[in-house]
């Protein structure tokens, strides 16, 4: 195929990632919202179906969705939800989870200790040590000025 | 009324995180470090309990939500027992989802064998 100027042009207004964007956020909030109201539903059916305190409720949902996610990674599905849904599959818990099975999958073949174990908190580890040290600075900050 | 907005707090928070990776071309670890540590910090200012009375599921499943839990544990734990709470309170009340993914990702990478690319 030749390209003259005009064609050429054209082509590149097409592959430019200007509409790209709005496209992507359109995405990532149909998938990101999708993820939390799911998260909402499992933690109503917790409440009204176990009759399980609403904080609690929380946390069990969330383990809920770790594990789906955990699931959806293993037989490759997260992943290619991903290409699709950018953002909206990485914000959520459910793209912490994928975070971890991702790597504890990739290095299973370096064996179970040091493939797996050593390399399962590889993406996931800076979001633990930046959390946890955030939290132990205002956990004392709290305690400062009371 | 509480899956909607759900839908529209979680999935502008997704938004918020896609408008940096684009624009500022970050990788996605960066992103989360972000996110979690302004929920802690968000948190911390009490704008954060707001957020999750607005937005339920939707401001507590993304990932600040994750940070809101962590500087809620450590605060909470702080008022109780003093600096032990503090360096505490965060790790526990985060562990049942930590503890869930290192728990499920170890299963699934003994059952499932990687995709091939």
């Amino acid at each position: 195929m030749k390209y003259n100027k005009e064609s050429y042009k054209k082509v590149i207004d097409e592959y430019t990632p200007k509409n790209k964007i709005v496209k992507n956020c359109f995405m990532a909030f149909i998938f990101g919202g999708a993820i939390c109201t799911l998260g909402e539903i499992i933690k109503n059916i917790f409440v009204s179906g176990f009759d399980v305190p609403k904080d609690d409720a929380g946390v069990m949902a969330s383990v809920v969705l770790v594990g789906l996610s955990a699931l959806l990674t293993g037989f490759g599905v997260y992943d290619d939800l991903g290409k699709i849904a950018g953002a909206g599959t990485i914000v959520p818990i459910t793209g912490f989870a994928n975070s971890v099975v991702s790597p504890a999958l990739e290095y299973k073949k370096e064996g179970l200790v040091l493939g797996t174990a050593a390399n399962i908190f590889k993406l996931a580890g800076p979001v633990l040590v930046y959390g946890y040290l955030s939290a132990f600075i205002v956990g004392l900050l709290s305690l400062i000025f009371k | 009324m509480n899956y909607v907005m759900s839908f529209v707090i979680g999935g502008l928070f997704c938004v918020i995180g896609q408008i940096i990776m684009d624009k500022f071309k970050l990788n996605a670890a960066y992103i989360l470090v972000t996110f979690v540590v302004s929920g802690v910090f968000l948190n911390y200012f009490g704008i954060y309990d707001k957020l999750v009375e607005i937005g339920y599921s939707g401001a507590t499943v993304p990932l600040p939500g994750f940070g809101n839990s962590l500087a809620k544990g450590a605060i909470e734990e702080a008022s109780k027992n003093g600096f032990m709470g503090a360096l505490s309170g965060g790790v526990m009340k985060t562990a049942p989802g930590v503890a869930a993914a290192l728990l499920f990702g170890y299963m699934v990478a003994i059952i499932f064998n990687p995709k091939k690319k």
